[in-house]
C-alpha cells in the first residue's frame, strides 16, 4: 500500500482502536467534511441552474444520439443491406458495439456489488455513477443485436411467448442464454440502482423547494423516512442484491462469449473466451468510469469526495485486469501454436500479419497491453492527465480488440476463395457514434436530475458515522460515558 | 392519546447530536423496556440492530422463495417444453439427460431474475412502503433525518408509554428538541 498516512488526515478513531494495526489509513472523504457538507454539495448538483457548459454539451450529445436514431431509423426501414456487413463477414461492427457496451457496463456492477462483498468503503464516492453507466451502457448495447436480426418487429420471436405460429425458442443455443442474460443483467441493475437511490431521493424530497419537485422526488422515495426498522431490511436486501449480482455480472460476459466459443471459427473457439472477456469487460468498464467521472470530479468540485487515492485504487484494477488480458492474448497466441491445428495457427499469423494488422498493432497491443503498464508507477497513477490518456487508450483499445476478435475470425475462415474484407459504411459508423451520443446524453441527463453520488452511503465511512468511534470529534462533539461498546 | 388543543398524539421525539449519541439512547429505551419506538438516520448506523434489540432480517427467506420460484420457472420452461409440450429438434440433437448442462445458464439468470425482484418487493413490503404521508413527516426539523440528523421516536401506541416517562428517558439520554409528534 502506499497510502501513506499524512498528519492531519489520519482518522482518530481508526488508529485508536486497531493497535495491530500500524499505519492508519487515509479517510476516504478528505478535509473532515461532516453529513451536511456532503448533503449540500452533492444535492446542489441537482438543485443549482444547469451551467452553460451542460447546455453546450447537452447539445452537442443530444444531436448526435438523434443522428445515431435516424440511422437506426434508416437501418429498419431500408434492411441489413445499408450496412457493410456481407459474406463472409457477417458480424461486424453491429456485435463489436454489443459487446463493447456490454463490456462497458461490468464495472459499474463489480463497483456496486463485488467491491460491496469485498468490504471495499472506497466504492461510495464512486458507484452511484458507475451504476448509472451500467445502466445506459446496456440501453446502448441492447440496440445492437435488436436491429441485427434484421426485422425488428420480428425480435419478440426472440422470447419464449406461447403462440400459434408453431415457433418455440432452442433453450439450448448460446444466443437464446444471451438474451436471458443481458434482460436479467439490465432489470436486476435497475432494481439494484433504484434501490439504492431510495434514501436519497428522500434526502431531495426533504430539500425540494418547488411542489413539483416535491411530488416527483416524493413518489419515487417511497415515503422514506431513514427508519432503522427499514434500514435493516435494506440492509439485508441491498447485501442479497450484491450477491446475487455479482455472480450474474459474470455469468453475463461469460454468456456473451459463448456466442463465440461454441462456434467452430479459429479464434473463437476456445474455452478461455469466458474469463478473457470478463476480464475485458472490467478492464474496459473501468476505464469508463474514470472517463466519466474524472471530468465530473472537477467540474463539480468534488474533490473532497473522489479523492487521488479512488482514481488510484481503480488504476489498479485497470492494471491488475489488463494484466489478466495481457495474458489471454498471450495464452491464445501460445495455444494457437501448442495446437499444432494450422488453422489455428493461420489465424493467428494473420491477425499480427493480415489485413487488419494495425488493428492489432495499435489496438490490442499499444491500448491494451502496454499503456496501462504505467500504473505500475504511483506517479502515473496520481496523474490524472496520464490516467486521463491510458483510460482513452483503454476505450480504444478495447473496442478493436472485439473488432478482432469478431471480423478478424471471420474475414479469412477455411476456405480463400470466400475471403473478404469488410467496410464499413457511413450507417455503420454514425449508428456508432450515435450511441456513444445516447450513453453521454443520457449521463448528462443523470448528473442533473438524480444525486451521481450516493450521499447516505458516502457518510457512512465518515469517522463520525461510527457509534463507537473514540476520541474527539470536530463536528459533533460526543459526551463521554457512551463509549463503551456492547 | 389526545393533546389539549384536541390533536391526536403520534409519538414522542427527540433529536440528538450525534450517532454514537443515538446508538446510546437507543440503548437506554431498549432496556427501559419499550416496544413501539424507532430511530432515524441519514445512514443506516453500525450494530444499531442489536441496539434496538432488533434480530437478524429474515428478508432472505423471501429471497429464498423467489429463487426457488425463479429455477423452477426456468425448469418447467425449458425441460417441459423439450420433454413433453413442444420437443423441437435442432440440429439433429436428441434431448436426454446430456443436453441438461446447456439449461443451466437459463436457470441460473432467472434464479437471479426472481430472487432480485424477490428481494425489491420484499424490502418494500417488510418496510410497509411506499408510503408518502407518516405522521412522523409533521415534525419540521424531521426534514434532517435525510441530512445530518439523529432522532429517536417512542409512539404513543407502546403500551408502556406515558408523556411523563417517555419525555425523562429522552431527557436522560441526552436527546435535545423532545416534543410530541402529532398524528394530524
Amino acid at each position: 500500500m502506499d497510502d501513506t498516512p499524512t498528519a492531519p488526515d489520519v482518522i482518530r478513531g481508526e488508529a485508536a482502536t486497531t493497535v495491530d494495526r500500524p499505519l492508519a489509513r487515509v479517510p476516504l472523504v478528505l478535509n473532515r467534511r461532516n453529513f451536511s457538507w456532503i448533503t449540500e454539495r452533492i444535492s446542489g448538483v441537482v438543485e443549482d441552474r444547469a451551467p452553460r457548459w451542460w447546455w453546450v454539451c447537452f447539445t452537442i450529445t443530444a444531436s448526435i444520439a438523434m443522428f445515431g436514431l435516424f440511422c437506426l431509423g434508416y437501418q429498419i426501414s431500408t434492411g441489413v443491406g445499408v450496412w457493410g456487413n456481407n459474406v463472409p463477414v457477417g458480424w461486424a461492427w453491429d456485435i463489436t458495439n454489443f459487446v463493447f457496451w456490454i463490456g462497458i457496463g461490468h464495472a459499474g456492477t463489480l463497483i456496486s456489488a463485488i467491491l460491496y462483498l469485498l468490504r471495499q468503503k472506497w466504492r461510495t464516492s464512486i458507484n452511484r455513477s458507475a451504476e448509472a453507466m451500467t445502466l445506459f451502457a446496456v440501453m446502448c448495447a441492447a440496440i445492437f443485436p435488436g436491429i441485427h436480426v434484421g426485422r425488428v418487429w420480428m425480435a419478440w420471436y426472440l422470447a419464449p411467448i406461447p403462440n400459434n405460429y408453431g415457433i418455440w425458442q432452442n433453450f439450448r443455443s448460446p444466443l437464446m442464454w444471451d438474451v436471458f442474460a443481458v434482460s436479467t443483467y439490465f432489470t436486476v441493475s435497475v432494481l439494484f440502482w433504484y434501490t439504492g437511490l431510495i434514501p436519497d431521493l428522500a434526502t431531495l424530497r426533504d430539500r425540494a423547494t418547488t411542489k413539483i419537485k416535491k411530488f416527483l422526488f416524493g413518489v419515487f422515495a417511497c415515503g422514506w423516512r431513514g427508519s432503522n426498522r427499514n434500514w435493516r431490511h435494506y440492509e439485508m436486501a441491498y447485501l442479497l442484491l450484491a450477491g446475487l449480482s455479482t455472480p450474474l455480472v459474470l455469468s453475463v460476459h461469460s454468456v456473451v462469449s459463448f456466442d463465440f466459443a461454441s462456434s467452430i471459427l479459429p479464434t473463437w473457439h476456445t474455452t478461455i473466451f469466458p474469463p478473457y472477456f470478463v476480464a475485458g469487460a472490467i478492464f474496459g468498464g473501468f476505464a469508463m468510469v474514470l472517463t466519466l467521472l474524472i471530468p465530473a470530479r472537477s467540474i463539480f468540485k468534488l474533490h473532497d469526495i473522489i479523492t487521488p487515492q479512488h482514481i488510484d485504487k481503480m488504476a489498479k484494477i485497470i492494471l491488475l485486469t489488463g494484466s489478466f488480458v495481457t495474458y489471454a492474448y498471450g495464452m491464445e497466441f501460445f495455444v494457437a501454436w501448442y495446437s499444432g491445428n494450422s488453422w489455428e495457427r493461420f489465424a493467428f499469423w494473420n491477425r499480427i500479419l493480415g489485413p487488419y494488422w494495425w488493428y492489432w498493432w495499435t489496438g490490442m497491443l499499444f491500448c491494451n497491453v502496454l499503456s496501462p503498464q504505467l500504473f505500475w508507477f504511483r506517479w502515473c497513477r496520481r496523474n490524472i492527465l496520464v490516467v486521463y490518456f491510458v483510460c482513452m487508450c483503454v476505450n480504444a483499445g478495447m473496442w478493436f480488440e472485439r473488432f478482432i476478435i469478431i471480423v478478424g475470425g471471420l474475414h479469412r475462415d477455411f476456405l480463400p476463395s470466400s475471403w473478404g474484407l469488410f467496410i464499413p459504411t457511413w450507417v455503420d459508423i454514425w449508428t456508432f457514434i450515435g450511441t456513444l451520443g445516447i450513453f453521454t446524453s443520457l449521463f448528462l441527463l443523470f448528473i442533473r436530475f438524480l444525486p451521481m453520488i450516493a450521499m447516505s452511503e458516502v457518510k457512512i465511512v465518515l469517522p463520525e458515522a461510527d457509534p463507537h468511534a473514540h476520541g474527539p470529534m470536530d463536528h459533533h462533539p460526543v459526551q463521554a460515558g457512551g463509549m463503551e461498546r456492547t | 392519546m389526545r393533546t389539549p388543543y384536541g390533536h391526536e398524539v403520534y409519538a414522542m421525539a427527540a433529536e440528538y447530536p450525534s450517532a454514537p449519541a443515538l446508538y446510546e439512547a437507543a440503548k437506554m429505551v431498549r432496556d427501559a423496556g419499550f416496544k413501539r419506538w424507532d430511530v432515524h438516520s441519514p445512514f443506516p448506523i453500525h450494530g444499531m440492530d442489536d441496539a434496538m434489540g432488533l434480530g437478524k432480517s429474515w428478508l432472505s427467506a423471501v429471497v429464498l422463495i423467489g429463487g426457488i420460484l425463479g429455477i423452477s420457472t426456468a425448469m418447467f420452461i425449458e425441460f417441459g417444453s423439450s420433454w413433453g409440450l413442444y420437443p423441437l429438434i435442432v440440429h439433429g440433437k436428441p434431448y436426454d439427460w446430456k443436453v441438461v448442462p446447456a439449461f443451466f445458464p437459463i436457470m441460473f439468470e432467472l434464479t437471479v431474475l426472481f430472487s432480485a425482484f424477490a428481494a425489491f418487493f420484499a424490502v418494500l413490503i417488510m418496510n410497509g412502503l411506499p408510503r408518502p404521508h407518516h405522521p412522523i413527516f409533521n415534525w419540521d426539523r424531521f426534514a434532517r433525518a435525510s441530512n445530518d440528523g439523529f432522532f429517536l421516536v417512542i409512539e404513543a401506541r407502546d403500551p408502556r408509554f406515558t408523556e411523563v416517562e417517555a419525555r425523562e428517558l429522552l431527557e436522560r439520554s441526552g436527546g435535545q428538541h423532545i416534543t410530541i409528534v402529532h398524528e394530524d
